[in-house]
């Protein structure tokens, strides 16, 4: 029962996306054919170019159609690129999803070390000078981070690719779009080395807010967890202060973490569109600002219901490894 | 146990440890040190925009004039241009209109080759033609091609019939969708196999192309013209300008263009060669016929308040070239003698007149773009100052270029608003007539008396009489202060030593003109 609810609901929540996304993009002045046409074209023309791209039609004909080939799992065909959302879409995912991993990774670690860090060493400069780093790089939003980044690395020190996502003069004809994985498995670690060390910048300047937000909340529920009778009957049993750190209290604060991780992560997601496009990424992201740009009515709505999707498989996830990880809420669930 | 257990994790130590060596010595092996090494026989590009489409006569990428350059590498056109805008053959190496200018003819070159090495055709050439005026194709251009029709092949000839004279179709064929297409080859893969595997007749074939990352092109040893230097080009699609200047001064990339004037002579001071010349693309500030524009003493103040010559100096350290009218000076039909003064006393007077002052200012909503064109949101903040200081208060908002091209088409800018006018092919039609023609939709001021002077010069068959009668448009234009034309831009290409590149007029910056030094 509890599961056919879930899915009423995020068939609903695609639904009143796909809704405001269609309408928003017809309302807002700028459309796709406004932006083709070329000097001496004549309303006639106009009237041609609108027809050709159905445009022609009232917005809820024009919804009824899209939503009809939605629903057999058509998004239909991109204007600027001539070619099946869906496939373009596809074809874009996978680079987003690696570079969002990776910076997921980054960002547990960094965030997650400070915090465990923070909490030990509290009342220590430590502990001071994490919360002081933490504050200054979540003040810092992801795309400055990544001019830094394109600055230090790219110009400065020259350690890193600031474009692209592989080095052009390789030859490797991935598969599927998880290039990284995908060298990996077929043995080309010249290929994953190339993929990787062009996601370190845009991942890094992804991860880093991200990461100071895990530094301070797991800081504040290791706190709590340290001031616990649980952890100080560790204490006086004479337990190591590292395994009463790490054993006793970090797996009892680690939940709200999680919760605000899973829900950072969709943002960070949100975050590849800036940063794809500053790192030429050839993302999700990067294709969500080309469709923009271009007023790409099938592809907008196309990436948007891409992203809805992913936030809600996102949410489900973390909901599913809360209850994993509390039993509280598992037997409740039971 | 806990023998067994330390044993193990110091085979995971060891084994982690090793992991981390291993993909930090390939890291060190094929990251940076290899994006870095460029051979000699590869150029790479840090192009400045995304190439969404392959087919170069279809779509927005059709009429985008920035893509035109990576087209111009793949694909030949019908007629090609030199560096000053004159036409040049491509594809064909004659073309002409009969003496009454009833049809048209053209000789398609001999020996000329498709990438799959196929032999460019007379009925390519035809096919392409007849295809681009088809409405179904949907070429956002078809209305000039529709123009001839009952396209006919005889041997290397191509003929039609025109039916409607259009003076510049000739030159039409130099510029957005004028390019040939491979009959047999796309009749075979379609429209969707053409874009997985573009076959064009130009200097360079794809040979990689990853959407939004890459294109690699490898260069055709059956091309008919001149053998390009490079025989690999790598073009990195790099759309933040930060990071252009990046990629080149890094060496990363040994060719990019379009960063903003401080960094190309940042870089030239550096040691980089920069190339800053003046292309076809105007800025200008459309004037819409509502009020308080309709007040021609407000219109011609508001123009004459204009410090063109000192905001390109201050604020665009020289790099842009003020104009009088819509015509740059290498349109064919620029006009030295057309003046708009620079005259703020007067701009004063005019506004008093008119009944404003500085204490009793008039108001009204400037629409400007903001990073579309080099300091354009800081050239509108000048002349806000400028006009304010005359008597006008403006109101300035910042719009996008699709809302500007949306507004304009329903005739709903404000009643002033910048926007910048590419002309490639110089013509004064593609220029003054459209941009200011009532019946175009890209057109802000709509004046019967205007439309009276352009009108006959649409069809106009002497060439002299039409652009002759174009300077009258400019002039008219000029004295009743119907538009505020800015500036000239220059176009940014900063390249390392050991290469050579020469500026093209159309701004096209083309892989197969950049030569080794």
């Amino acid at each position: 029962m509890a599961r056919l609810r879930h899915a009423w609901h995020v068939a609903l929540t695609l639904l009143g996306v796909s809704v405001v996304v269609f309408v928003l993009m017809r309302v807002v002045p700028g459309d796709p054919v406004a932006m083709m046409i070329p000097p001496g074209a004549g309303p006639e023309d106009i009237a041609r170019l609108r027809a050709f791209y159905g445009l022609d039609r009232s917005i809820p004909a024009q919804y009824g159609v899209w939503l009809l080939h939605a629903v057999q799992g058509e998004l239909g065909t991109s204007i600027a690129f001539k070619r099946d959302v869906l496939e373009l879409i596809g074809q874009h995912l996978p680079a987003t999803l690696e570079l969002g991993f990776t910076a997921l990774v980054l960002a547990v670690l960094a965030g997650g070390s400070a915090g465990v860090v923070s909490a030990a060493m509290h009342g220590r400069w430590i502990s001071s000078l994490t919360d002081g780093a933490a504050a200054v790089v979540q003040a810092v939003p992801d795309f400055l981070w990544g001019l830094v980044f394109i600055l230090l690395f790219g110009v400065v020190w020259i350690w890193l690719p600031i474009s692209g996502r592989l080095d052009p003069l390789l030859d490797f004809h991935p598969v599927t779009g998880f290039v990284f994985f995908e060298s990996l498995l077929r043995g080309r670690l010249d290929v994953t080395a190339s993929v990787f060390s062009h996601s370190v910048a845009p991942a890094l300047a992804l991860a880093l807010p991200v990461a100071a937000m895990i530094a301070r909340v797991l800081k504040a529920s290791m706190q709590e967890a340290l001031a616990a009778d649980y952890v100080l009957l560790a204490r006086l049993k004479g337990l190591s202060a590292t395994r009463v750190l790490l054993v006793e209290a970090l797996p009892n604060a680690v939940t709200p973490t999680l919760q605000l991780t899973g829900v950072q992560f969709a943002f960070l997601l949100g975050g590849t569109v800036l940063i794809e496009r500053l790192f030429s990424y050839p993302g999700i992201g990067s294709l969500s600002i080309s469709a923009v740009v271009a007023r790409d009515l099938p592809l907008i709505q196309g990436v948007v219901l891409t992203f809805a999707v992913l936030f809600i498989a996102i949410n489900l996830v973390v909901e599913a490894l809360t209850v994993a990880l509390n039993p509280r809420l598992r037997s409740r669930q039971r | 146990m806990k023998t067994s257990s330390n044993a193990a994790r110091s085979s995971a130590r060891r084994g982690f440890l090793c992991g981390t060596g291993l993909t930090l010595a390939a890291l060190g092996a094929a990251g940076p040190l290899r994006v870095l090494a460029q051979t000699r026989n590869t150029l790479t590009i840090a192009y400045n925009v995304d190439l969404p489409s392959w087919d170069p006569t279809v779509g927005p990428s059709a009429v985008n004039p920035t893509i035109q350059s990576l087209y111009k590498a793949v694909f030949s056109q019908f007629i090609d241009q030199n560096a000053d805008l004159s036409l040049k053959p491509d594809l064909l190496t004659e073309w002409g209109w009969n003496a009454d200018k009833s049809r048209i003819s053209c000789t398609v070159r001999r020996g000329a080759k498709w990438h799959d090495g196929s032999a460019v055709t007379a009925e390519d050439v035809a096919w392409s033609l007849r295809r681009a005026s088809d409405p179904k194709t949907g070429n956002p251009i078809q209305f000039i091609w529709s123009k001839v029709d009952n396209v006919q092949v005889q041997g290397d000839k191509v003929t039609a019939e025109v039916k409607e004279f259009e003076p510049a179709f000739f030159k039409w064929m130099a510029f957005l969708t004028g390019y040939v297409m491979p009959r047999a080859y796309y009749e075979k893969v379609g429209a969707a196999g053409f874009e997985k595997k573009p076959v064009g007749s130009g200097p360079y074939m794809v040979e990689e192309f990853v959407q939004g990352s890459y294109l690699k092109l490898r260069a055709f040893k059956d091309y008919f013209g001149p053998k390009p230097a490079f025989e690999t080009v790598v073009v990195k699609f790099t759309t933040d300008p930060s990071a252009r200047v990046a990629e080149i001064e890094s060496g990363r990339s040994d060719l990019t263009l379009e960063i903003p004037y401080e960094e190309a002579e940042r870089l030239r001071a550096k040691g980089f060669n920069a190339s800053i010349a003046p292309v076809s693309d105007i800025g200008m500030i459309f004037l819409t016929n509502v009020e308080p524009m309709t007040n021609d003493k407000v219109r011609q103040a508001l123009a004459m308040a204009v410090d063109k010559k000192g905001l390109a100096g201050k604020l665009l350290r020289g790099h842009v070239k003020p104009i009088d009218t819509l015509q740059a000076p290498s349109y064919e039909a620029y006009d030295p003698g057309i003046k708009a003064p620079y005259d703020p006393k007067k701009a004063a007077a005019l506004m008093a007149e008119a009944g404003y002052t500085r204490d009793k200012p008039l108001k009204f909503k400037v629409q400007t773009t903001r990073g579309f064109k080099p300091k354009d949101f800081e050239v509108m903040q000048a002349i806000a100052g400028m006009w304010k200081a005359i008597g006008a208060d403006v109101d300035l908002e910042v719009y996008e270029v699709a809302k500007h091209f949306e507004l304009r088409a329903q005739h709903k800018l404000a009643p002033a608003a910048f926007y910048n006018w590419g002309n490639s092919i110089g013509d004064p039609s593609t220029s003054t007539a459209h941009a200011m023609f009532s019946q175009s939709p890209h057109s802000a001021w709509k004046d019967p008396k205007l439309d009276a002077l352009i009108g006959p010069l649409w069809g106009e068959k002497d060439e002299a009489r039409r652009i002759a009668g174009y300077k009258a448009v400019d002039k008219y234009i000029a004295d009743n202060a119907l538009v505020i034309p800015l500036f000239q831009y220059s176009q940014t290409v900063v390249f390392r030593k050991g290469l050579k590149f020469a500026p093209h007029g159309a701004g096209f910056v083309l892989p197969q003109a950049v030569g080794k030094a």
